[in-house]
């Protein structure tokens, strides 16, 4: 019984034969698999955000980059000016999400590398999380400004000045004498593309399994 | 030469592209415009065709940057080319507040240029020498002379900042300094005759017991210091040791110093005896004097100096016995002894004689290899004889001082008496540079007023630029205001870009902070200077981290004993701790370091009663030490315009009363 349960899940097989005869069919979902898989470990490497703040004294900008584990750029001046304005440090943001980061990438990573062994609709449930990373990390990115710009220390110097406010993730806004231009980084477009790749993944997967699935549904009420 | 007259619709597109570089996007101009604001101001086409050259809009920056002795200001100054602005001050030898210098930071380095013990806190520096590799500047380090006290220092052009500050140990006044073509000694030339090692003697016995003395001081470049241990001196007769020239390429090895008062004069006006002004000008002649430091290098190496105030100098019989040390007579009381870029010429210029007198390297390492002698001098050192070592005689005109070369075959002399500097041809293989033949004047630029030195784009190297050449004139009579009766001195600015009579002066820039004497140009971009420092906690003297520095989070007082120990981080706008609570008679200890990492970060640490004043660039720490003796509430605060909240960052040393 249970052997049958996994059987549902892994769901039916391809001869090697037949793998070979019709490669296009069942290759296809396990090349996208594959090559989201390779987008998302260079994602690792590469920005997945920034912010730049433009004023008058700093001619060059101020930049912040976020990787998935790690900030890079003028955050300790950043964090000072915040200091003005009561805002915590950047650095206590997203600080488990930062700790994580790698390990959820390399997590997904194996999710894809099971997603290309099973032929059944359970695939969904393994490359969903994947395909929802990108909206989940600007989502999780405004929670955090939302909650920074919202909660400013009261007894800041600039506290009569600069009232509580909700920068935005991605775009432009003000804050002082600062122009804040958010963008996303070429990590997240890779990841972005992941996920584009894994609809595609999965609609070639349903195309390529669906039929031996419905196949082997036949079969088995014929069975019993 | 034929000039064809400057059309002045050139100039005025030329002025109107200036304008507009700083205008950017303004409101459209025109050239009736600038001739408008001209015809108002009464400026002519070439004061336009000067603007152009030198208008240097915000935000642009200059090419060259000038190293100027500062004279009795003690310091350093650094100014752009061609804009001729002031950039920066350096302090060396005079305590000056806005760097902390002596207030807090620096302290130790001044206090090595104690004089007989006591501080001299002033300086008289005539010669920057910045550090070569090859015969061309580097960049990265700065030396300059101070006159008075006969005293070195040593510039860090990292920060900027002055390491090292030498004492002579063996004369009082110094004169010419330079460096070899590799930067490997920094040579000290002697000024007036005096007993060595502070001796005392009277003047009837200035030829038995006064002398003059050369300085080799060994520079580790790594180190970023003189090693005093590895350094030595040459013992010169009493003349008085003026200008000093290593040389380079052809006369690599040697090095050249020039003298007055060969006469040897003392003086005593009052014993109706001839001043020293006819005393030391008597003779139609001086010496200069032609040192193979080479060979002294391996005399004293091999032991050939003795011990003298504790500083091993190597004596005029061992320097003749060795051969290191000739003369040979030069127009009487010269200033330059110019080495010209090939080291081949050794152009000396006689301040009482019209004419610039050129060596032939050639010619003297022939003479001294044939002892082709005219004589001796007193102390029997031999005389090369004269019309066997020179090359050229060129009359220039009166009071001839410096000389600096440019980069096409031209050599400028400066003439204090006729004001005004000289441009004339070189022979040799310098000649084919030049339409003009070879050893002739070819025109004199008037200057305001009475040119002392003059200094070319790395007018004294063997890679010169020409380009620019300054006049740093010693007076200015009528050409700024005056401020009281104790005015500006003037560096006027010389395009020497063009041939024959073609050497506007095209800048003016005032100098009211004492006289300055020599001044290098370099090339801006060969400065590699820091904008912040490399870490936070460093140590500017040792140019490392400093272990003790304290640094966020660390930040604490301490008591042990008597002695208060202060842990502060400095960062916009808040000295943390911000109260400090001591016992009067307590020793504070109090170390702080600029956390900031910004560019332009920096912040000012000023302590009332204390004389305290220390400047912390972003990343320096700085440990002052004072014995709080006085009572009392004593607001401190942080004394650069740091950020909107300046005025608010303060604190309170309190030192209750016994």
């Amino acid at each position: 019984m249970s052997l049958g349960f996994i059987e549902r899940i892994i769901g039916p097989r391809v001869s090697p034969e037949e793998a070979w005869k019709r490669s296009l069919r069942y290759g296809t979902p396990g090349f996208l698999l594959l090559f989201a898989r390779i987008l998302l470990l260079v994602s690792l490497f590469l920005p997945y955000w920034h912010m730049e703040l433009q004023a008058p004294q700093y001619p060059s900008g101020l930049h912040m980059t976020a990787y998935l584990n790690h900030l890079t750029g003028d955050v300790v001046e950043i964090d000072g000016l915040n200091h003005y304005i009561g805002m915590r440090s950047l650095y206590e943001a997203a600080q488990i999400e930062r700790e994580v980061g790698v390990f959820i990438m390399i997590l997904f990573v194996v999710l894809l590398e099971l997603a290309a062994y099973i032929h059944s609709r359970w695939a969904v449930l393994l490359v969903a999380p994947v395909i929802f990373f990108p909206v989940v990390f600007l989502v999780d990115l405004q929670l955090w400004m939302r909650h920074f710009g919202l909660n400013l220390d009261p007894d800041a110097p600039l506290s009569n000045s600069i009232k509580p406010f909700v920068p935005t993730a991605l775009g432009r806004g003000g804050i002082g004498q600062f122009v804040t231009i958010a963008t996303p980084g070429i990590g997240l477009y890779l990841a972005t593309a992941a996920s584009i790749v894994l609809v595609a993944a999965l609609y070639f997967h349903r195309r390529a399994y669906l039929p031996l699935v419905r196949q082997q549904a036949a079969a088995n009420e014929r069975s019993t | 030469m034929k000039h064809a007259p400057i059309p002045i619709r050139t100039v005025a597109a030329t002025a109107v592209a200036a304008v507009g570089l700083l205008a950017g996007h303004a409101a459209a101009q025109s050239m009736a415009d600038v001739q408008k604001a001209a015809q108002a101001r009464g400026l002519s086409t070439a004061d336009l065709l000067a603007a152009a050259k030198t208008y240097t809009p915000s935000g642009m920056k200059d090419e060259f940057v000038i190293f100027s002795s500062g004279g009795h200001s003690g310091q350093v100054h650094v100014i752009g080319v061609p804009s001729m602005r002031l950039i920066r001050t350096i302090a060396v030898f005079t305590p000056e507040p806005w760097q902390g210098w002596g207030y807090g930071v620096g302290n130790d380095v001044l206090a090595q240029g104690n004089v007989a013990g006591k501080p001299n806190l002033w300086g008289d520096t005539h010669h920057p020498a910045l550090s070569e590799t090859k015969g061309d500047y580097d960049g990265e380090w700065l030396f300059i002379n101070d006159k008075i006290n006969a005293r070195v220092a040593v510039i860090d052009l990292r920060d900027f900042e002055t390491k090292q500050i030498l004492k002579n140990p063996l004369t009082v006044s110094n004169h010419g300094l330079c460096v070899t073509p590799d930067t490997e000694y920094v040579i000290e030339s002697s000024q007036y005759g005096v007993p060595l090692g502070w001796e005392y003697a009277t003047m009837d016995q200035y030829k038995e017991k006064h002398r003059g003395s050369v300085i080799f001081w060994k520079f580790d470049r790594k180190k970023g210091r003189v090693i005093p241990e590895e350094s030595f001196a040459m013992e010169l007769p009493p003349y008085w040791q003026d200008l000093v020239d290593a040389g380079k390429l052809a006369s690599d090895g040697f090095v050249f110093i020039n003298s007055l008062n060969t006469e040897m004069a003392t003086g005593g006006v009052q014993d109706k005896k001839p001043p020293f002004e006819a005393g030391v000008s008597r003779n139609a002649t001086d010496f200069l004097h032609i040192i193979d430091w080479r060979k002294a290098e391996a005399v004293f190496r091999a032991g050939g100096a003795k011990e003298q105030s504790g500083f091993p100098v190597i004596s005029i019989e061992t320097s003749i016995a060795e051969g290191l040390l000739h003369l040979t007579p030069e127009p009487r009381s010269p200033h330059g002894v110019d080495i010209a870029p090939k080291g081949d010429f050794i152009v000396v210029s006689g301040k009482l004689d019209p004419h610039v007198t050129v060596y032939s390297f050639e010619k003297v390492k022939r003479a001294i290899a044939n002892k082709t002698y005219s004589g001796s001098d007193e102390y029997g050192i031999p005389i090369l004889d004269f019309d066997a070592v020179v090359e050229a005689r060129v009359e220039v005109g009166l009071g001839p001082l410096h000389t600096q070369f440019g980069n096409d075959g031209y050599a400028y002399t400066s003439l204090f008496l006729d004001s005004a500097v000289a441009r004339w041809t070189l022979g040799g293989e310098y000649g084919k540079g030049t339409p003009e033949p070879d050893w002739t004047l070819v025109h004199k630029t008037p200057v305001q007023y009475n040119v002392g030195h003059i200094g070319a784009v790395h007018g004294d190297t063997v890679n010169p630029l020409g380009r620019y050449l300054i006049s740093f004139n010693k007076w200015s009579v009528d050409r700024f205001l005056h401020p009281g009766p104790l005015l500006a001195q003037n560096f006027q600015l010389i395009d020497i870009s063009g041939q024959g009579a073609n050497m506007p002066v095209i800048y003016d820039m005032p100098i009211g902070f004492g006289e300055p004497h020599y001044a290098q140009i370099i090339r801006a971009d060969i400065l590699k200077p820091w904008s912040i420092y490399p870490e936070i906690g460093w140590d500017p003297h040792k140019q490392q981290i400093d272990p003790m520095a304290p640094k966020k989070g660390m930040e604490r007082v301490t008591r042990d004993g008597s002695t208060v120990e202060v842990w502060m981080s400095v960062v916009r706008s808040q000295f943390n701790p911000d109260h400090v609570k001591v016992k009067q008679g307590d020793t504070v200890i109090w170390r702080m370091t600029n956390i900031e990492r910004a560019v332009d970060a920096v912040h000012g640490f000023a302590v009332p009663a204390y004389n305290i004043a220390v400047s912390l660039e972003p990343g320096e720490t700085v440990t002052i030490e004072f014995i709080a003796d006085t009572p009392g509430v004593f607001p401190f605060y942080c004394s650069e315009f740091c950020s909107a909240l300046h005025l608010e960052m303060m604190g309170y040393l309190m030192v209750e009363p016994n």
